[in-house]
């Protein structure tokens, strides 16, 4: 025992808020630690399927168009989160953003202009090379290179503490369970949506028809852990991102590829062949985050896109292939709903559409007239066989409840008191900015911009400066 | 969109299954966007016949960035890999489209070609010159006198012999590179666009696709480095210094009346020296990066392909080396013999060998110019 290191940094975690952390304190100069608990191969949390960074800038840089002011993000933010924001830490983030991206290609990142698709975004969002794998391995590559031990398939499991201070881990790790000491702890182990237990606190049965587009390794555990050492929390349970993706997505970790663009285009209907939400509602990149709660509200948390041979090929083409069929009741016959309910829902549909002049890149006028639920845009009759149908299922990127930090990135306990030697990064502590609604790459935002933090003030406390 | 002809159609299905499936899993992703061209290449369609998989598989030049930074790489259940299969794809694109047809099993059979190029070709040179020159020639026959070469060969026989087989590889690569051209629904006219012959070159010579990011490309492993294209450098150019060593030597002979050998500095041996000393390193270079290569990544049945071809250009550079050091040895005619040979082998080889990838490539590069001006024939039909 007397020859075991102590550290002065233990990171848990292995994602992107991890690794900022891990590296800036490292380049401190403290000793550490980043113990992930997913094997290599799938190391890098919910990051490996990230794809960009939302990115204040004053002017046009290299890969990101225009200017995208603090003030105009900070409008993004408090319109999406309808106040459910720290504003003092969420201003923090985006100042903080700008000054990111050398720093991230000082450590291997590299950025591509904008991915074709995703144009609206070219102003306010820095694309990785590769994406979010490609920086993952840029950093461990960068991790590896200064010296930061990273340990594998290592499951932190308990966190100990000594009047208040974070006192040393027990970590199971091949086989065994060992115990870890350091000086001080970086929290960066993601949200819990891989927990489906978890999930049906809030969401019941329901909960065992959600897919989980990232990693399956983001259990929560550590996250409670705090909330049992009595940490303040921030956000609620039953908030999530959850948009709608390919009921035959993979389980977990079925990523960018399972989502379905199609919805805004035709019609979505549940189990029993019934439409139940407007699908043209507003543009599709503002809308989609809704599908995912609106079907796990659903019987079955199931339902189906359906559109026809108009609308092929003017979405982003989904991973699986569309069930296809000449006819309307073939189509139900495929997707084993009630025919005649399916033919009684799109003829009632399509008796109502007014057509104008279809735009997708508008708020066209094409809409339907006294049905509910209304269709506002977009609605073209469903017509023209072949017709096409895509399965849905919840698709939960990650959950928003977290540990409440300070602007050090210091956890805060419930009497607002502050864990000196403990810090929260990434997801866990998100909330503490998005407790609500989403903002494309806003996640990475705050993971760089805190992970930096906390790595540094970890390091800072550790090495008593 | 495209018809593929039946007939020709000797890709294995399982293989272009595999490729529709993998092209989907990334026309859906597309987070490889900026690496290379084949995935805004993939990104125009919508679906993935047979011409589109060939031809993106050879607009591919295998770099790797896009293995390392997949999330849907082995062991994800998904079991993507995209550069190995679209390797396999290529492999099996050599053969269709080779001329004449009979030779295509030579692609599978490199330890064969190895043999004729290395071992065979030389042998038959050196008995021809024993059987009609007679043995002593090849000892007797060393200096540096001008013509000294054409008592072991005269020099009719090497201008009939390497321009009746020159022609024939130029003949196969022609009919190759239409094969390929047509398979991918493009009207020859089209390969007659300037522009676009115009940026392939440059894409080609530059090797633009193997630059990732600025900093190099992940081969032979994820660490992203500029040696293989580097070395690949080395071999083209150097293989290209040496082609224009011989032309310029040819000049010298029909048109100056200058007799080989030539001096150590006169345009020919300098040329070729430069041109020989990247294509004794370029080869080299190329195979030992293959030996440290990702596993994962390689496509077996490519293996030989890929070792016969260095292998034969190396022993051409190196043999021309020895012809240069001991031309004033007895040693010189056996030497010039087997060089000979080893360069007539080389020549006999390369239209079933690794050297095609040369003329796919560029016209795949060709046909993606055409495609980013908006003028290739789906394109225009499809306006």
């Amino acid at each position: 025992m007397a020859d075991r290191p102590v550290y002065d940094v233990l990171v848990i975690g292995g994602g992107n808020a991890a690794l900022c952390a891990a590296i800036m304190a490292r380049r401190a100069g403290a000793r550490v630690l980043v113990l992930e608990a997913a094997p290599e191969h799938f190391r890098g949390g919910n990051s490996r399927h990230t794809r960009n960074f939302r990115c204040m800038h004053e002017a046009p840089e290299d890969v990101l168009t225009d200017a995208y002011t603090e003030p105009e993000y900070w409008d993004d933010l408090a319109n999406v989160t309808e106040g459910k924001t720290n504003e003092q830490l969420a201003r923090m983030v985006i100042r903080e953003t700008a000054a990111c991206r050398p720093w991230m290609m000082g450590h291997g990142v590299r950025f591509q202009p904008s991915l074709a698709g995703t144009l609206h975004l070219s102003r306010t969002n820095a694309f990785f090379l590769g994406g979010g794998k490609a920086l993952m391995n840029a950093y461990y590559r960068w991790a590896e290179k200064l010296g930061v031990d990273v340990e594998y398939n290592a499951e932190v499991r308990e966190l100990h503490f000594q009047d208040g201070n974070f006192s040393h881990a027990n970590v199971q790790r091949r086989g065994f369970n060992d115990k870890i000491v350091a000086k001080t702890v970086v929290a960066a182990s993601g949200g819990y949506q891989a927990n489906i237990e978890w999930l049906r606190e809030s969401w019941g049965d329901a909960a065992d028809n959600f897919l989980i587009r990232g990693t399956p390794y983001d259990t929560g555990h550590i996250l409670k852990v705090l909330m049992d050492q009595g940490v303040k929390t921030v956000s609620e349970p039953s908030q999530c991102h959850a948009i709608a993706i390919d009921a035959r997505a993979p389980r977990f970790d079925g990523g960018i590829v399972t989502r379905v663009d199609s919805l805004s285009l035709g019609i979505v209907v549940n189990r029993s062949a019934e439409r139940f939400y407007d699908e043209g509602e507003d543009f599709w990149p503002k809308r989609y985050a809704i599908w995912g709660r609106l079907i796990a509200q659903q019987p079955g948390q199931i339902a189906y896109s359906i559109i026809d041979s108009k609308s092929m090929g003017a979405f982003m083409p989904p991973v699986f292939p569309p069930i296809q069929a000449n006819s309307l009741q073939e189509l139900a016959f495929e997707l084993k709903l009630d025919p005649s309910a399916l033919e009684k829902t799109v003829s009632a549909f399509n008796a109502v559409v007014r057509e104008g002049s279809f735009d997708h890149s508008t708020l066209d006028d094409c809409r339907t007239e006294g049905l509910t639920p209304a269709k506002s845009h977009w609605a073209r009759k469903i017509d023209a066989p072949p017709f096409y149908a895509y399965p849905l299922r919840p698709g939960i990127t990650f959950t928003y409840l977290g540990v409440a930090v300070n602007e050090r990135a210091q956890v805060i306990l419930g009497d607002d008191k502050l864990m000196g030697n403990v810090f929260a990064a990434g997801e866990i502590m998100a909330g503490n900015i998005l407790g609500k609604g989403y903002l494309a790459g806003l996640g990475m935002a705050i993971g760089t911009v805190f992970g930096r933090i906390a790595g540094r003030e970890a390091a800072r406390v550790a090495l008593g400066g | 969109m495209h018809s593929a002809d039946k007939s020709t159609n000797s890709i294995p299905f399982n293989l272009i299954e595999q490729s529709e499936r993998a092209m989907r899993i990334c026309n859906a992703c597309r987070y490889c966007e900026g690496f290379c061209a084949v995935f805004p290449a993939l990104e125009r369609r919508t679906e993935f016949k047979e011409p589109d998989i060939n031809y993106l598989s050879n607009l591919c030049h295998d770099c790797g960035e896009c293995y390392y930074c997949c999330p849907y790489a082995p062991p994800h259940e998904f079991e993507l890999n995209f550069p190995k299969i679209l390797a396999e794809v290529r492999r099996e694109t050599y053969r269709k489209y080779a001329w004449p047809g009979m030779f295509k099993n030579l692609f599978n059979r490199n330890g064969l070609s190895l043999l004729i190029g290395a071992l065979l070709a030389p042998i038959v040179v050196l008995l021809s010159i024993y059987v009609w020159s007679g043995g002593a020639t090849l000892s007797t026959a060393y200096s540096v006198e001008e013509g000294s070469f054409y008592r072991v060969v005269p020099h009719t026989v090497m201008i009939g012999i390497f321009g009746a087989i020159g022609s024939l590889v130029v003949l196969a690569f022609a009919v190759g590179l239409i094969r390929f051209w047509r398979d991918m629904g493009e009207p020859l006219a089209s390969l007659l666009n300037v522009r676009a012959v115009r940026r392939a070159k440059m894409d080609a010579f530059s090797l633009r696709y193997l630059n990732g990011g600025g900093d190099g490309c992940a081969y032979p492993d994820e660490m992203p480095s500029h040696a293989r294209r580097w070395f690949h450098h080395l071999t083209f150019y150097g293989f290209g210094l040496c082609f224009g060593a011989t032309t310029v030597a040819a000049v010298y002979h029909n048109v100056l009346g200058y007799e080989a050998p030539y001096p150590f500095w006169s345009v020919p041996v300098v040329l070729g020296t430069v041109g020989g000393a990247g294509l004794l390193v370029g080869p080299l270079g190329l195979l030992w990066l293959k030996t440290v290569r990702n596993p994962e990544l390689a496509d077996r049945g490519q293996t030989g392909l890929d070792i016969t071809f260095l292998v034969m250009l190396f022993l051409t550079s190196l043999t021309g080396f020895l012809l240069l050091i001991f031309r004033e040895s007895a040693a010189m005619g056996v030497i010039l013999a087997v060089h000979l040979g080893i360069v007539l082998g080389l020549f006999v080889t390369f239209p079933y060998g690794k050297m095609v990838h040369g003329i796919y490539r560029f016209a795949a590069l060709a046909r993606n110019a055409l495609e980013e001006q908006g003028h290739a024939a789906w394109q225009r039909g499809a306006k």
